[in-house]
């Protein structure tokens, strides 16, 4: 583990962190992350260039419902084959809202070279900046998000 | 599809408490019973430009949120703060939580099916 991860002095409602091992080597899992078009094709987002720390850019969401969705964010840090990071405003999904003068979270890609693979940690932190309007705001969208997802799956299983 | 029913319903039960946040005054009420602990409607009402009666409304939204609850201490009625319901705001990172699963599972996909 790199140790450009957060302090763990955040609270326990700041954070979100996900651990999980992959079975490809870390030079590819890297390309998937720091190649701005590979991480759109599992992210589905189309991205308006490549990754440059420092650097602003615009997404358009491709995930399906929401391709009207775009997606504000600032390359923070690249650190070949272990380490990227971005900041964004999480859940920005509301077209009709101005998200940029809100608080942004910051998003981290750890990579580790692990026995069969690579084991990759994804944290976003920085919540209890995100006001708490916008939360209830996440909670009432993402409701019919689910609506629309059991819908799919339904289709899916009954195909 | 279990496991997202059980957020669902989770998320059905966080909705009352967020719309009873949103709302500036309500929220300065919280923060002030979160800072000075149980407090009168008389002591919350002097620091809010509304009038008392707006003040009780607001707590009655709070309370009804299950956010905050009130006994009478003779004719006063003082407010407290509910803290495990205000717990349930934590219940947000839930929906962002599942969004990452989602994604580290098409990651994962991605890179063992394309080597």
């Amino acid at each position: 583990m790199t140790a450009t991860a957060q302090p763990s002095a955040s609270s326990s409602t700041d954070r979100i962190e996900k651990k999980f091992t992959v079975s490809a080597p870390r030079s590819r899992v890297w390309r998937a992350i720091s190649d701005s078009q590979e991480f759109g094709t599992w992210f589905r987002m189309r991205l308006d260039g490549p990754f440059v720390a420092g650097k602003q850019m615009t997404g358009n969401i491709t995930h399906p419902g929401y391709e009207h969705v775009k997606v504000d964010m600032r390359v923070e840090r690249i650190q070949p084959e272990s380490y990227f990071s971005y900041k964004w405003h999480p859940y920005a999904i509301d077209t009709n809202s101005d998200y940029s003068k809100e608080p942004m979270t910051l998003v981290e890609f750890m990579l580790d070279e692990v026995k069969d693979g690579t084991a990759v940690t994804i944290i976003e932190s920085g919540f209890d900046r995100v006001p708490l309007a916008r939360r209830a705001e996440a909670f009432r969208m993402n409701e019919k998000g689910w609506e629309g997802q059991a819908k799919n799956l339904a289709k899916h299983v009954e195909a | 599809m279990s496991r997202r029913s059980a957020a669902a319903l989770k998320v059905n039960e966080a909705v009352p408490v967020f719309a009873a946040l949103a709302d500036p005054t309500r929220l300065r009420l919280i923060g002030r019973l979160a800072k000075d602990g149980p407090l009168s409607i008389t002591s919350l009402s002097e620091s809010e430009p509304v009038t008392r009666q707006a003040i009780t409304r607001h707590l009655e939204t709070l309370g009804q949120a299950g956010l905050v609850r009130d006994t009478r201490l003779g004719r006063e009625r003082v407010f407290e703060l509910d803290l495990k319901r205000l717990e349930k705001a934590r219940q947000y990172l839930d929906v962002i939580s599942a969004q990452w699963d989602d994604a580290a599972a098409r990651l994962k996909a991605f890179v063992e099916e394309h080597p």
